[in-house]
């Protein structure tokens, strides 16, 4: 059994997705690219049988970190107009050598892939069942502590990002703004 | 090609996608979006070898993509807090003119 033509169009959107909102000059166009991508991965998701992550992946990604991504777009404005110089110039050195990195890293993980005889084995044809009473009596029997830890993880994280993104009060500077904070 | 080659192939040309855009923007917000992607591509890799695996019955890759979903959510939120608070210091999101700790 070979891939299916399902598996093939929502690979080839995922990857175009992500070509894409790494190579678009306008920041705006490269995080709609990205939601594009995150969309196809959760569409791969959900065609391999992983209902629960493939809907998760759509609202937490989709949902809310492309949004992020556009508010933060949105709040520090470039020069020229929410455009940035793009890619490093075409053939500089640091673009070709990050470029260059890259492909060594996928010619290395494909060979790895192509070589494996675990990729070789042809699985189990039918999904694996994985509904959503399994995945609710998982995470509150078998991967209870996690979940809490995750939770604690999540509002330290939440509290943080606050603190770092509200205003500085600079202290001893008598009127307590900088100008710049004010405007 | 077996399904399971299929999916770890993909997942390793989006890994290298958001590698090269993480090394190559100047933008921090889109070096954040190449990291996001590369780890989406591992997460892509815990759904595969969940359903082509031995023993799906455990839910171990789901649950491991769960809980990377929600590190990454965090991570997401800390990382453009932080980028904002850089952008307010130094009127830039540019990496490349972020030198101020340059030895």
């Amino acid at each position: 059994m070979g891939m299916t033509v399902s598996f093939l169009i929502l690979a080839i959107m995922t990857l175009a997705g992500g070509v894409a909102a790494m190579t678009l000059r306008r920041l705006v166009h490269c995080a709609l690219a990205l939601a594009v991508a995150f969309a196809g991965l959760a569409a791969l998701y959900l065609n391999l049988g992983a209902e629960f992550a493939g809907l998760a992946q759509l609202l937490v990604y989709v949902g809310a970190i492309a949004i992020l991504i556009v508010f933060a777009i949105l709040l520090t404005p470039t020069r020229a107009a929410g455009e940035e110089a793009g890619l490093q110039k075409a053939f500089s050195p640091a673009g070709l050598g990050g470029a260059l990195l890259a492909l060594a890293v996928f010619a290395v993980l494909a060979w790895a892939v192509v070589t494996s005889s675990v990729a070789r084995q042809p699985g189990a044809e039918a999904a694996p069942s994985a509904s959503m009473q399994e995945i609710g009596l998982a995470l509150m029997q078998r991967y209870v502590l996690p979940l809490e830890v995750i939770a604690l993880m999540l509002t330290a994280a939440m509290i943080g990002a606050v603190i770092l993104a509200m205003k500085e009060k600079r202290t001893g500077a008598g009127s307590g703004q900088s100008p710049e904070l004010r405007a | 090609m077996t399904p399971l080659a299929g999916c770890l192939l993909v997942s390793a040309l989006l890994f290298s996608i958001g590698l090269a855009g993480a090394l190559t923007r100047r933008n921090a917000i889109l070096v954040l979006a190449g990291i996001e992607l590369m780890l989406n591509a591992g997460n892509l890799n815990f759904i595969a070898f969940w359903r082509f695996g031995p023993h799906p019955e455990f839910l171990t890759g789901m649950m491991f993509v769960i809980f990377s979903i929600a590190v990454a959510a965090a991570e997401a939120a800390v990382g453009l807090a932080l980028i904002l608070a850089i952008y307010r210091h130094a009127h830039t999101s540019d990496v490349s003119e972020i030198t101020e700790m340059k030895g």
